[in-house]
């Protein structure tokens, strides 16, 4: 009883569960909204779900340091970075801008798709916070949702890359010899095209489509995720414990899932963080060449496609989405580094 | 008798360079072959009859099969992969929009392209390994600041944002420079007037992340003992600097700038778009929405055999800066 009460003593004092807090509320004060867009609604609320856990998660540690008197290797992690005040104020503006991906359907004040055939090309006014694009469309709307579709890809994107770079690595520095030959091979040849016109290439044959976009940013940068993966691989490989467990009759399989990656988590997780910013700067190129997120779909490369043709009438609609996208790069260039400095990885790159 | 020990070891080194690079270069020929056998499976992927595509929908039955005939269309993949190469190197293979021979078309546009990239590389080597070096000699202060904040949002910044301010800023407001084409060679005055805002657009990524690992290389290599050393026996400071830390700090900046030549091709595409620069980058852009197969088939591929090429005179460069890298 009385571990329970101290339990719930401790929660409120992490940031995630005042987070939380904010999240629930706001979840509760869009109800009545919710039948608007209930995909992004349950995705809202799944997030607040995980911000629970995690604040329980945190509660239970700090509960259990008490006694222990032991901080783990995360906790290290995250007192680092938590005295990084460049960091800090990135992660910061990086939750703003995930809040406002997220319930972008509920907060805009118009339809990023609606034409306000009355206020064409306006500049900043009441109604229209950041002005209308030539065909009268509300610019911060149409941003709010350009910054969805940017972090939506983005971050999946990344995910993939990470998981299939990762997969790969572990695959060639794990068996080594002839399996590690054909892969690297294989991905150095993939390597010596370079990027956008691989993706020029199979936009030409495939056709656009979020879905294609995805993939292809995915595959973008295995080189580095392999190469460095496979490094960190081969060095734990030849550990004690591995050989150990090996001669005790452990799976492969086990041995990779329980004691080959989690030695590998900190320079998955740096080049990962580095990686989304030059990630989202992909999509947005591809978008202004118009071969990513096709029209009337908003997306920020789209929008400053579009803006470029009327720099002499409203320069509004170039500098909002650009300023977004170089805020979201900068933000995620920033927290990386500080994640790089936290976990105190060389990146030999 | 024979060479001083010196020479001998020279001679041996140039010759171990001699065989690496021709080995190198004979590497390149199955590289070139997968790269586009690569491209030709990635068109294969695109729906719909090829010929149809090639003459259009109203071309007739008999002119369908000719050009089936022609380009091995109704044979085995890789025998239409051996015809599809053999067309392109002897000029059979045509560019839908421009009915003329691909490398003409591609290589006609070629020369903007060069011009553009050799001026960007050029300008932000001249620029950031200079502002690299002050920032590391003179760290904490106010340059140093400055020039990494820059050379941050130099990384952050996407090419095209940068391009449209810059146009904004010269072309529209101040009127000094044009907003966009292409003014005839760089070694007039009107090309250099065009070419000023596309060279510094397409360099400022670079710029960026060079000064950012100057910077860094040349603070480890300055933290060394023959550094210390050095300063100890009263050589001068900018000897230090130049000779004995630069050179050895040279080796992560050639890395960086090997690396970044992707980002530089991509850069390549995005400016020419903005600036409507007539390069090859343009070209096979335009082409895909033209649905020109052939023309992107050849852009790929040339573009892949000149960025191959670079990396390899990165490669090779490293032995050149640093005596230590073993050619095996």
């Amino acid at each position: 009883m009385n571990k329970i009460l101290s339990f719930i003593i401790i929660l409120p004092r992490s940031g995630t569960f005042y987070l939380f807090i904010f999240s629930a509320a706001v979840l509760l004060l869009l109800v009545p909204k919710s039948k608007e867009d209930p995909i992004s609604y349950s995705i809202f609320g799944i997030l607040t779900l995980l911000l629970l856990i995690l604040s329980f998660a945190i509660g239970w540690h700090k509960q259990r340091k008490k006694s222990l008197h032991m901080r783990g290797a995360w906790e290290l992690m995250w007192i680092r970075l938590a005295g990084n005040r460049t960091a800090m104020v990135s992660m910061m503006v990086l939750i703003i801008l995930i809040y406002l991906a997220v319930l972008a359907p509920f907060i805009t004040p118009h339809d990023p798709l609606e034409s306000d055939w009355g206020a064409l090309s306006q500049g900043i006014s009441p109604s229209h916070w950041l002005g209308t694009d030539d065909m009268g469309r509300d610019i911060f709307s149409r941003n709010l949702f350009g910054i969805r579709v940017a972090m939506g890809i983005g971050i999946t994107a990344v995910l993939l890359n990470t998981i299939i770079g990762t997969f790969l690595g572990i695959i060639a520095g794990y068996y080594g010899g002839k399996t590690d030959n054909v892969i690297m091979r294989l991905l150095e040849i993939w390597n010596s095209i370079p990027f956008i016109l691989l993706a020029i290439a199979i936009m030409a044959a495939l056709g656009t489509g979020i879905g294609k976009l995805i993939i292809i940013v995915s595959l973008s940068n295995l080189m580095a995720f392999a190469r460095m993966i496979r490094g960190s691989v081969m060095a734990v490989r030849e550990l004690d414990y591995v050989s150990a467990a090996r001669v005790i009759g452990v799976s492969d399989a086990v041995i990779i899932v329980r004691h080959i990656i989690p030695n590998c988590i900190s320079p998955i997780l740096v080049l990962a963080s580095l990686n989304i910013g030059e990630t989202i700067l992909i999509i947005a190129g591809l978008s202004f060449l118009g071969l990513g997120i096709q029209p009337p779909m908003p997306s920020l490369g789209g929008m400053l496609s579009n803006g470029q043709q009327f720099l002499h009438e409203n320069i509004l609609m170039s500098v909002v989405p650009g300023v977004t996208i170089l805020l979201i790069v900068l933000s995620f260039n920033l927290f990386g580094d500080g994640v790089r400095d936290a976990l105190d990885t060389r990146l030999d790159n | 008798m024979g060479h001083p020990p010196s020479q001998i070891k020279n001679t041996v080194w140039e010759n171990r360079l001699i065989n690496y690079t021709i080995r190198r270069l004979l590497l390149l020929i199955p590289l070139l072959i997968f790269i586009s056998a690569m491209i030709f499976a990635i068109l294969k992927l695109t729906p719909g009859d090829p010929a149809v595509i090639l003459l259009g929908e109203r071309a007739t039955e008999e002119s369908i099969e000719l050009t089936r005939e022609k380009y091995a269309l109704n044979k085995p993949l890789h025998i239409q992969y051996v015809k599809m190469m053999t067309n392109f190197f002897t000029g059979e293979l045509q560019s839908i929009y421009y009915k003329e021979n691909v490398i003409t078309v591609v290589l006609k546009r070629m020369v903007p392209t060069l011009e553009l990239g050799f001026t960007a590389l050029m300008l932000a080597l001249a620029v950031s390994i200079p502002a690299g070096i002050i920032s590391a000699v003179k760290r904490n202060s106010f340059f140093d600041y400055a020039s990494m904040t820059t050379a941050l949002f130099g990384i952050s910044i996407p090419v095209f944002f940068t391009g449209i301010l810059l146009i904004f800023l010269f072309a529209v407001k101040l009127r000094l420079l044009p907003a966009s084409g292409y003014g005839g060679s760089m070694f007039t005055l009107e090309g250099i007037r065009h070419l000023i805002m596309p060279a510094f657009v397409l360099s400022f990524t670079l710029m960026a992340s060079t000064t950012r690992i100057t910077r860094s290389s040349m603070l480890d290599v300055l933290k060394e003992d023959y550094v210390r050393t050095a300063r100890a026996k009263g050589v001068r400071e900018s000897k230090v600097i130049w000779k004995h830390a630069f050179k050895n700090a040279l080796m992560p900046i050639t890395t960086n700038v090997g690396n970044q030549i992707a980002r530089l091709f991509a850069g390549a595409v995005l400016t020419e778009t903005v600036f409507a620069w007539p390069g090859v980058g343009r070209l096979a852009v335009n082409a895909i929405f033209r649905r020109d197969e052939p023309l992107v088939f050849g852009c790929v591929l040339i573009l892949s055999v000149i960025y191959v090429v670079v990396n390899l005179m990165v490669d090779l460069f490293y032995g050149a800066i640093n005596p230590r890298v073993r050619y095996e």
